[in-house]
């Protein structure tokens, strides 16, 4: 049984779908980022069998729409003083801006550069997502991650 | 209320709001000249950033014959486009000069970047291959005044099902209404789309049925709704080739169908209706191309708060 330390402040991103876990920590740039963080892959758990799990220290925001688009089954703890003061269930978000970017090449977000990325959730169950222009869709699901997320862009040190 | 409403999507305005469009247009088609001054002092701008000789042409006689008045351009190449600007910047600025603006962009969705940064009316006049509000607002004045009613009907959509917007459009639009039956005439690789099957006709339980064969079902049609199958549709030229004249409407078929059954085509066309059929009364597919117009005007009216 490998044990990991609880922190004393900061974030727990717990029940994350095994195997999740680090394009959580890619897409929210956690990996490349200064703060303390663990990182477990395919923890036991007897919700899910095994699961992902992220602590970062010393962080307590963290954009939960993107982490809901990500992983809707993920719940996100915030700690103070060693323990867990808020308990958050992630949802999958109705409205996405600037998280998935449109694959339609005839779309006119391909030839507009200043234009928001705007997605909205038209299946809850398989994570479809339509473009507010093109209306295509995009399945979270089926679709792979890699081309559709826009990774945010890391601020400058 | 329709005045400052954009239309961007055919179903962007309720049954209701079409009616009010459809009742001022029938006013219009009745007594043009009582609506010559309708727009005096307005500004509508045409920006077509693809070539649409038919669809501009319809919008500016709309709004000449209003009294209105006409700015834009024609091709990209004319435009600031050329230069690089991008469409929310030109639209701030054609809002600066007119009262309403009518795009057309082969990219879809290109005319909802316009309506979010103007601050006047937008129209859609096709976004690539994703809409065509105003086709569709034709069709449905068309049905209207040559038959009576949008209810009732039997409506056969013979072509390119699968790729032709302005097909999806017309099947959605027309599902609103109470009694339509759709025959759905295509070769097996132009089907209608699943999601036009299951997403409007299964799913609104609208009556339809799929065939191959025109001539049999020609009897049972009120409307017969041809289009052109799309060169620019296909990857492959032979299947193009292939499927460009499976549909041929000509004299000696119209002689099986209703002898009010009506003939429309979004024009323009290539050969899947043959030049015998044009001296056939029931051929309303220039009489379309004139309700278009008188569909634009009365959009322009409604959206611009003009008095009736």
């Amino acid at each position: 049984m490998l044990v990991v330390n609880s922190i004393e402040r900061g974030i727990v991103i717990d029940h994350i779908t095994a195997g999740v876990g680090a394009k959580i920590l890619s897409y929210l740039n956690i990996d490349t980022s200064n703060h303390t963080v663990a990182f477990l892959m395919n923890a036991e758990s007897t919700l899910l069998g095994r699961k992902d799990v992220i602590k970062i220290k010393d962080v307590l925001d963290l954009d939960l729409s993107e982490l809901g688009l990500l992983d809707p089954n993920a719940t996100v703890n915030i700690i103070e003083n060693h323990k867990v003061v808020r308990k958050i269930k992630l949802a999958i978000p109705e409205k996405v801006v600037d998280i998935i970017h449109c694959k339609n090449p005839r779309c006119v977000t391909s030839i507009e550069p200043n234009a928001p990325h705007i997605f909205h959730l038209v299946d809850s169950d398989r994570r479809v997502y339509r473009c507010e222009y093109c209306d295509d869709m995009v399945s979270m699901e089926k679709d792979g991650l890699n081309e559709l997320i826009h990774k945010k862009h890391q601020p400058s040190k | 209320m329709l005045k400052g409403s954009d239309l961007l999507e055919p179903m962007d305005f309720s049954v209701e709001e079409m009616g009010e469009i459809f009742d001022l247009a029938a006013k219009i088609i009745a007594n043009p000249r009582k609506y010559a001054h309708a727009l005096d002092g307005r500004l509508l701008a045409t920006l077509f950033y693809e070539p649409s000789t038919r669809t501009r042409f319809s919008f500016e006689a709309a709004m000449l014959r209003l009294g209105g008045q006409v700015i834009g351009f024609s091709e990209a190449n004319s435009s600031s486009a050329a230069k690089g600007e991008s469409i929310s910047d030109t639209l701030r600025t054609v809002a600066c000069y007119a009262d309403v603006a009518v795009m057309r962009h082969p990219k879809e969705g290109a005319p909802r970047i316009g309506a979010i940064a103007a601050d006047i009316p937008v129209i859609n006049a096709g976004d690539g291959g994703h809409h065509h509000p105003t086709q569709t607002l034709t069709d449905l004045l068309t049905i209207l005044e040559e038959k009576g009613s949008l209810e009732n009907l039997t409506v056969g959509i013979c072509g390119d099902l699968k790729f032709g917007r302005t097909v999806h459009s017309l099947i959605k639009a027309l599902s609103r209404y109470g009694g339509v039956k759709f025959v759905l005439i295509s070769p097996e690789e132009l089907v209608v789309p699943d999601y036009v099957r299951d997403g409007i006709l299964i799913k609104n339980r609208i009556p339809f049925e799929e065939v191959r064969k025109l001539t049999p079902v020609l009897p049972q049609l009120d409307i017969l709704y041809m289009t052109r199958v799309q060169k620019e549709r296909f990857f492959n030229e032979e299947d193009y080739v292939r499927l460009k004249d499976r549909y041929i409407l000509d004299a000696a078929k119209m002689k099986h169908a209703k002898p009010d059954m009506i003939v429309m085509h979004p024009l323009p066309r290539v050969n899947e209706i043959s030049v015998d059929v044009d001296s056939d009364p029931r051929a309303a597919y220039f009489r379309q191309a004139k309700y278009g117009m008188y569909a634009r005007m009365a959009l322009l009216m409604k959206i611009l708060g003009a008095e009736e």
